[in-house]
């Protein structure tokens, strides 16, 4: 009954995301083209690859807040090395950025599996630390689009089949996590580590290392997303990405990730993104200032948590319930 | 001492009296008819085996619960508590077992936490609070600082002061639920002279213990509970340890277990002088296939925690395993799944199941290991392995895939026990297998418990439950503040001998 819920949650959002861009396209003709659509789901290609990350991290009952300072190291890591060495092939950059985020990532995973800190407290120091060291590297300055090679930053532009790369990237990447959460141990054990901690560890899930890989694939993916970003704005300076940690979260709670852990879906984290994506892009259309933008995400985000609870609530009243509850279901489907 | 206290109290009316107290909980009647007086400036003990209903005589003396049936009189005048404040309000007050304080305030905020003394201008008076602590210290014939941190003092200290914020209320009636359970043997004895300081400022002290040793030093009166019944009352000079525990245990438990003899197969499992650095210490047993294996002790005699390290929860300090005549490492549950120990926890609901996965999720996830491969997960396999043990559970929900979390409270239990079978274990251990069940299904419990010995599974069951020890068990073995108090028979076990190792009552 509960995931007969998320289904219809997950329907919700479909729905109100197609009822936005019917009422957009009402006031802005050819928001809602093929086209124009292709162009949003682009522009959100990046959030939702750290949404994803960020909902392996949220589901272990933990929470990432360095990845957008992971995305501003990673990423001036590579535009310098891209800008260094012209002739490094882009597979040895893409590679590299990978790397990176996923030993950043793992810092983070090992302070919160070996040494037990929280994981707020753990990534609310490394946020500042890894932003400081794109700062120590980089001296402050920017890597501009001139000495930036060619390939570096016209392959994610590249159109397949009316869609850049970039936005394939994010597809593979739902395609991938999808899989990773849904048919791998690694996945189930995010998902039961999250769920009931205590009980994931008597069936001989060892839960600080589960959170720790969650830690890695959320630093890959942001170290992915450090080279895409820059690609992408044609530019690398320390403070890219600030303030995006919130978007990744955001978009994971709009989704119906739980931030008490165990509960959320891979379509949740795209759709919660896709949802900010649509709000993000179709405002200017509109004529509503960037201000009024962040107190109507915001404002979002609280109804999306508030539905949340109340989603968590119900659950509580059901187990409540117990001789009645086995009939209740048996009723209803 | 016992004349004097007595020749000092008058036979007169009771302070308090409870008469015909009867409370029901679905499916368990926890006190039926129960009546008990208590004397000003007399002990009166309170003695029970766990379950006996003495918890739930303290929550409805202390307004936490509402009795069904009967009264409360006190001074001989009938007083109803809505809540806990209303007892309050009547002189009652409780020390608890595990005293609830707050480590970070100082002394005197602990006592007076919540209705410390105002001045005129509604903010807290400190010069008040503090100078009422140093007083009510004093009482206690204590010199602590009431300016002094909680978390610097001792665990005495701590007792002291959490009396002493039960008496900041104006009590005349003190209930002290175990409060010795913490104590060491000089820390008990300070108890003691607080106890008689008490005494003899008049107030009446309900004191509940296991300890045979310490109701007689202290008490002047008993009450026995059995099954949520008061078995006997009166003076205690008047009756001996072993009557007491003969009114503790007494009752035929010939009938109501369906153990069935299986002939015992060879050792399966070897426990060497497992020692723990706090819990438990030298603990050696043989557990033979299909043998069942009683734990029995009173609550924190380290039972649970023996089980807990067998399973890899927490590490030993010392002591080998053996299994199956190899010696085994075990460092973590994923280990002894490995190796096919399950450890089936008491807290079923909080320990067993993750709610929000679906049924057949949560029956495979300690069997993944072998359900999985290199990471991958196998549906069909997961499913048939779930299918196999749904079935023979006669697990009833709409399918599968729906959450543990929205099944009936017994319908869990068998996804938790379903899911531990399915590791296709050798060794079962069962901790509390029936605690909170009411008695109908506890006897189908003990006759699948008996089908799995049958089926050459090896059974280790802990269980406060005497009538469940004495009526399962092959052996029992019986600990006593973390060391073996003996290994018995079951041709030389009754329940006497038990109580008596487990109580340290010789």
């Amino acid at each position: 009954m509960i995931k007969q819920l998320f289904k219809f949650r997950e329907m919700l959002l479909v729905v109100i995301i197609a009822v936005l861009l019917g009422v957009f396209s009402s006031r802005s003709p050819g928001f809602a083209s093929p086209s124009n659509l292709s162009n949003i789901f682009n522009d959100t290609s990046i959030l939702i690859i750290l949404a994803l990350g960020q909902m392996t991290v949220i589901l272990t009952k933990s929470i990432d807040l360095s990845v957008a300072a992971n995305v501003a190291f990673t990423g001036m890591a590579v535009a310098m090395l891209n800008a260094a060495h012209p002739d490094l092939p882009l597979a040895v950059i893409i590679l590299t950025a990978l790397s990176i985020g996923a030993i950043l990532g793992a810092i983070n995973g090992l302070f919160v599996w070996k040494l037990g800190i929280p994981s707020i407290v753990v990534t609310l120091g490394t946020l500042t630390i890894y932003r400081g060291m794109a700062f120590v590297l980089s001296g402050g300055g920017w890597v501009n689009a001139h000495q930036m090679t060619e390939p570096f930053l016209q392959t994610p532009r590249q159109l397949f089949l009316g869609l850049p790369i970039l936005g394939w990237t994010a597809i593979v990447i739902v395609a991938i996590i999808y899989i990773v959460m849904s048919r791998t141990f690694l996945g189930r054990a995010i998902y039961a580590s999250g769920g009931n901690p205590t009980a994931a560890v008597y069936a001989g899930i060892d839960v600080g290392r589960t959170r720790f890989f969650a830690f890695v694939i959320s630093g890959t993916l942001a170290g992915l997303c450090g080279y895409l970003w820059v690609s992408r704005y044609a530019v690398a300076y320390v403070d890219i990405a600030a303030g995006f940690e919130l978007d990744s979260v955001a978009a994971c709670v709009i989704g119906g990730i739980s931030t008490l852990g165990g509960i959320g879906s891979v379509a949740g984290a795209l759709l919660g993104s896709l949802f900010l994506g649509v709000i993000k892009n179709a405002l200017p259309v509109i004529n509503i200032s960037p201000f009024s933008q962040m107190a109507i995400s915001g404002g979002v985000i609280i109804a999306a948590v508030i539905f949340n609870a109340r989603q968590e609530r119900r659950r509580g009243r059901i187990i409540l319930r117990d001789r009645g509850a086995s009939e209740k279901i048996e009723g209803i489907a | 001492m016992m004349t004097t206290a007595l020749a000092e109290t008058p036979p007169a009316t009771p302070i308090l009296e409870m008469r015909a107290i009867s409370k029901s909980f679905p499916g368990v009647k926890a006190l039926d008819d129960v009546n008990i007086a208590l004397f000003s400036g007399e002990v009166t003990a309170l003695i029970g085996e766990n379950g006996a209903g003495k918890s739930t005589l303290v929550k409805i003396l202390t307004g936490i619960y509402q009795s069904d049936e009967g009264e409360i009189h006190i001074d001989g005048k009938p007083v109803t508590f809505g809540n806990a404040q209303d007892a309050i309000d009547h002189g009652v007050t409780a020390i608890h077992q595990e005293t609830v304080l707050f480590d970070e305030l100082s002394v005197a905020e602990n006592i007076f936490i919540g209705h410390a003394p105002k001045t005129s201008l509604g903010l807290v008076n400190w010069r008040g609070v503090n100078a009422r602590a140093l007083a009510l210290l004093h009482s206690l014939e204590s010199n602590i600082d009431p300016r002094a941190r909680l978390k610097d003092l001792s665990i005495a200290q701590r007792h002291l002061v959490a009396i002493a914020r039960a008496l900041s209320v104006d009590a005349r009636i003190v209930i002290m639920d175990e409060p010795t359970a913490a104590l060491s043997r000089k820390e008990v004895d300070d108890l003691f002279q607080i106890v008689k300081r008490l005494k003899a400022q008049g107030k009446a002290i309900l004191f509940i213990s296991h300890k045979f040793d310490e109701v007689y030093e202290i008490a002047d009166n008993y009450a026995v509970f059995r099954d949520g019944r008061a078995v006997g009352s009166g003076i205690l000079a008047d009756i001996n340890q072993n009557d007491i525990v003969r009114l503790m245990v007494g009752r035929s438990i010939e009938h109501a277990f369906p153990k069935v003899d299986i002939p015992l197969g060879e050792t399966v499992l070897k426990v060497e002088n497992y020692s723990h650095p706090t819990e438990f210490r030298d603990i050696s047993f043989e557990l033979r296939k299909g043998e069942i294996l009683g734990i029995y002790g009173l609550v924190g005699a380290g039972r649970s925690e023996i089980c807990q390290s067998l399973f890899g929860v927490t590490r030993p300090s010392g002591g080998r395993l053996e299994l199956e005549g190899k010696e085994i490492q075990i460092r973590s549950p994923g280990d002894a799944i490995h190796a096919g120990i399950v450890y089936v926890p008491e807290e079923r609901g909080r320990h067993g199941a993750v709610l929000q996965l679906p049924i057949y999720q949560n029956i495979s996830l300690p069997s993944l290991g072998r359900t999985s491969r290199s990471g991958f997960l196998r549906a069909a396999e997961e499913l048939a392995l779930a299918r196999k043990y749904a079935e023979r559970f006669d697990l009833r929900a709409a399918a599968l895939s729906v959450p543990v979390g929205t099944l009936s409270g017994g319908n869990q239990q068998k996804v938790v026990i379903g899911k531990w079978l399915a590791t296709q274990p050798k060794i079962l251990i069962l901790d509390e297998p029936t605690k909170g069940i009411d008695i109908g299904s506890k006897a189908a419990v003990h006759a699948f418990i008996s089908e799995l010995a049958g089926e050459g599974l090896s059974i280790i069951m802990v269980s406060s439950e005497l009538p469940e020890i004495l009526g399962m068990s092959d052996r029992v073995l019986v600990m006593r503040e973390g060391l073996s108090a003996g290994l018995f028979e079951r041709a030389d076990m009754n329940a006497e001998t038990l109580v008596r190792a487990a109580t340290g009552n010789a």
